[in-house]
């Protein structure tokens, strides 16, 4: 014993720093106090497989498919003291049956097996178990490729049902919402979505009902689930039971290429990951990013996205002459916009520059606005009701980076002054990027006439660019790199998952060449690549030094403070801070 | 590894004369060329031959009757015996074509339809034949026993858009396949 008196035992050690030790596998590791040990599995890079357990919602441990082999020190007989190894462990006593790893914490001095005869036998069964009413129609299921059921059924299942009777039937393609269709036979009754439209929608719809083998996931009567929330569900569905009416059946998960980006319809911007095939958009599901939308988006926003080989896109320059828009090469559109413009004095020129633009776009808004010598520069706010979870009240993405770029307090200030000049007939021209004028900026069909010269980039075919005389084909947000603040400062970036339709460019370009062509400037001395953009414009902007589009995180930077707060994510910590979810 | 002596056959002089050779050789091709003259070459009945030699005259002569069971020739979309289209549109036909020549856009079966519980066929399912190589792996890795490689080989057409085959003619050339094995009974 004298040992222990000079060396500390590594239980010492760990709780000095609110830690404990844990043998996960035969090898030592030190989690914090408090710990579940599938959470702890993971940061020993063990997996444990499991179906109900989600460290956003609480855990019912129904699933019982993350059973695992959990060993303690024997306790020592009465009097007697703890005896240490050469290591400083006590000896582990292995208990012969095996617990959940979702729901227990760890201890100190606890083991974990998670291979090995039991827990193989155990996961055998257990899949065994749920595999004997599921109708195996993974030839018609959306989920195959992407399904739990079948990742774990190859990694830990028997291979063959010795299951001969018939299998029950449930309902099956159930309308149980305006975006989501139910398939019970699949339901493998892990109750995620119970749970997550209990907890984190707030609006519990959903519920078991019936029994044992006959136990089915429902709506409650009279209910349906249409929260603007609701599909997260599905994303949260390990298995093909609650599908997408948007998603169904346009594609086999396993053709989708998936590139991060972020949601653009809101100031939150939510992480997402954006799914693709070609050039056409599948769908949109969240991103985890515990700062910004934790695992999950609104419908509304997951919805609205904008696709290449949407009907209503612009694919070539127009440029109106007698009324009617005809289609022109880059050359003849740039030139004739240069000329057009050239025409009007600086004070009779307005820019305005949209708050869905990335922070490139902005500041080549600004250099072209310095380049035309015109003080006329605004962005079109958007007010909105926030929903009290992720949508923001601001339905702008970018107006804190307008607000950095612009710098200027409100950078959608200026929008009065330049509609009443409009009406007023001071200013002749406007140059607008990605905004619909009569949709937020409030202008009318006739102020848009009254105009002498209306420049647009639009990527769709709205009234704005029905009333242009120039339009200039712009990429949507699924189209293009740049960078965005979210209401909370947080330097966020979007990637391009696909190429602009026809002759389509991304707004940046078409700035800077306008703004080339206005100038008549050497073009080499211009941006040539999005990149290199971004170096101009984190070098010009104290707030982004150093973080080019390169160097912005995955999950994004926090760049500037706005006392912003997002209150789903506000109230997820809260919930952490409680003990109720894992986080 | 062991080494093993071959030792050189000992020739005769008849043998190392070659002449003896060359004359039995010449026999037998002067054999069989009177053989085929008379027009009664060795197999030749069951080669459908035009009468001379063993020479098939294609097209007006096939062998299409001597092909295997086993033959790959045209990818085809069949129905069963129930007159229903057998593929679900899963796709894993296209995934695994080599050359990329399959193209399917999944769809929904109506809920009017009498098998409406299928819930999914092909909108459109297009078969490039100028890609397909007759690997047979769309009928192999079939979850369905939808899609089989018939005895059909000879695809011809004008331009490229008329070597693609499309949903109606893939089910035209595939025609009804029966004694499959019937996932969708009632018990489903």
């Amino acid at each position: 014993m004298s040992d222990s008196d000079t060396k500390q035992l590594p239980k010492d050690l760990a709780a000095e720093n609110g830690m404990v030790n844990v043998q996960i596998d035969g090898h030592w590791i030190q989690v914090p106090k408090g710990t579940r040990m599938i959470e702890a599995c993971k940061m020993a890079e063990q997996e444990v497989p499991h179906y109900c357990y989600h460290p956003k919602l609480s855990s019912p441990g129904n699933c019982r498919m993350c059973l695992v082999q959990m060993g303690m020190p024997p306790r020592p007989a009465p009097g007697a003291e703890p005896s240490y190894g050469e290591n400083g462990y006590q000896e582990i006593g292995w208990m012969p049956r095996p617990v959940i790893a979702c729901a227990n914490t760890v201890t100190e001095n606890m083991g974990i097996r998670t291979t090995g005869e039991l827990v193989e036998k155990c996961r055998e069964g257990v899949m065994e178990f749920l595999l004997i009413n599921h109708p195996l129609d993974c030839p018609i299921c959306d989920q195959a490729g992407e399904c739990r059921l079948q990742e774990f059924s190859v990694e830990h299942g028997k291979g063959e049902s010795r299951f001969k009777e018939d299998k029950i039937k449930k309902p099956k393609n159930v309308k149980i919402g305006p975006r989501i269709r139910l398939d019970d036979e699949r339901c493998i009754m892990c109750s995620r979505c119970i749970r997550f439209m209990d907890e984190v929608a707030d609006e519990p719809v959903l519920g078991f009902a019936e029994r044992g083998t006959h136990t089915s996931v429902g709506i409650f009567p009279g209910k349906e689930l249409d929260n603007n929330y609701g599909l997260n569900t599905v994303d949260l569905c390990p298995v093909g039971a609650l599908t997408s009416n948007d998603f169904r059946f346009q594609m086999r998960t396993w053709f989708l290429k998936e590139t991060n980006s972020i949601d653009t319809n809101c100031g939150t911007g939510s992480n997402i990951t954006v799914w693709t095939r070609g050039n056409k958009i599948f769908r949109i599901t969240p991103r985890q990013n515990d700062d910004v939308n934790s695992c999950w988006m609104p419908d509304s926003h997951r919805l609205n996205y904008i696709c290449p080989t949407d009907e209503d896109r612009l694919t070539a320059c127009l440029i109106k002459a007698d009324g009617v828009h005809e289609e022109t090469c880059w050359e003849n559109a740039l030139e004739a916009a240069s000329d057009a413009l050239k025409q009007f004095e600086s004070s009779e020129i307005a820019i305005i520059a949209s708050g869905k633009q990335t922070n490139e776009e902005l500041f080549m808004m600004r250099t072209l606005a310095a380049e035309l010598g015109c003080e006329n520069l605004s962005i079109v706010a958007r007010e909105q009701k926030s929903d009290d979870m992720l949508i923001s009240s601001d339905g702008n993405a970018n107006t804190t980076g307008a607000r950095l770029i612009f710098t200027t307090a409100s950078p959608a200030s200026q929008l009065t002054n330049i509609l009443e000049g409009v009406r007023s007939g001071t200013i002749k021209a406007i140059i607008a990027a990605s905004e619909d004028l009569q949709d937020a900026a409030g202008f009318s069909a006739d102020d848009l006439e009254a105009l002498e010269l209306l420049i647009s980039i639009n990527c769709r075919a709205n009234a704005t660019a029905q009333a242009s005389d120039i339009v200039f084909p712009g990429a949507g947000p699924a189209e293009k790199r740049g960078s965005m603040i979210n209401i909370t400062g947080r330097l966020q970036k979007l990637n391009a998952a696909c190429i602009p339709p026809g002759d389509a460019r991304c707004d940046w370009e078409i700035i800077r060449d306008l703004a080339l062509s206005i100038s008549e400037e050497v073009a080499q001395e211009a941006p040539q690549s999005i990149d290199a953009l971004s170096k101009n414009l984190t070098a010009s902007i104290s707030e982004l030094e150093g973080k080019h589009l390169a160097a912005i995180s995955e999950l994004g930077d926090i760049v500037t403070e706005t006392g912003n707060t997002i209150p789903l994510v506000k109230r997820e910590a809260e919930r952490k801070a409680n003990g109720e979810i894992v986080g | 590894m062991a080494t093993i002596k071959v030792t050189r056959p000992k020739l005769t002089l008849l043998e190392k004369l070659y002449f003896p050779s060359i004359m039995n050789g010449m026999f037998i091709t002067f054999k069989h060329a009177v053989r085929s003259l008379r027009g009664k070459s060795i197999g030749g009945d069951s080669m459908n031959t035009s009468g001379l030699g063993i020479t098939m005259q294609y097209p007006e002569q096939k062998w299409d009757d001597h092909l295997p069971e086993y033959y790959r020739g045209v990818p085809t979309l069949v129905t069963d015996e129930q007159d229903r289209e057998r593929c679900v549109s899963c796709q894993l036909c296209e995934f695994i074509c080599p050359p990329k020549a399959i193209a399917i856009m999944p769809g929904e079966i109506e809920s009017d339809d009498p098998w409406a519980k299928v819930e999914k066929r092909p909108k459109e399912f297009d078969i490039d034949m100028t890609r397909c190589i007759y690997c047979g792996m769309c009928e192999e890795v079939c979850p369905e026993q939808a899609i089989f490689l018939r005895k059909d080989y000879a695809m011809t057409g004008l331009s490229r858009a008329d070597m693609v085959n499309d949903k109606e003619r893939l089910y035209e050339i595939g025609g009804v396949r029966t004694g499959l094995v019937n996932k969708w009974n009632d018990i489903k």
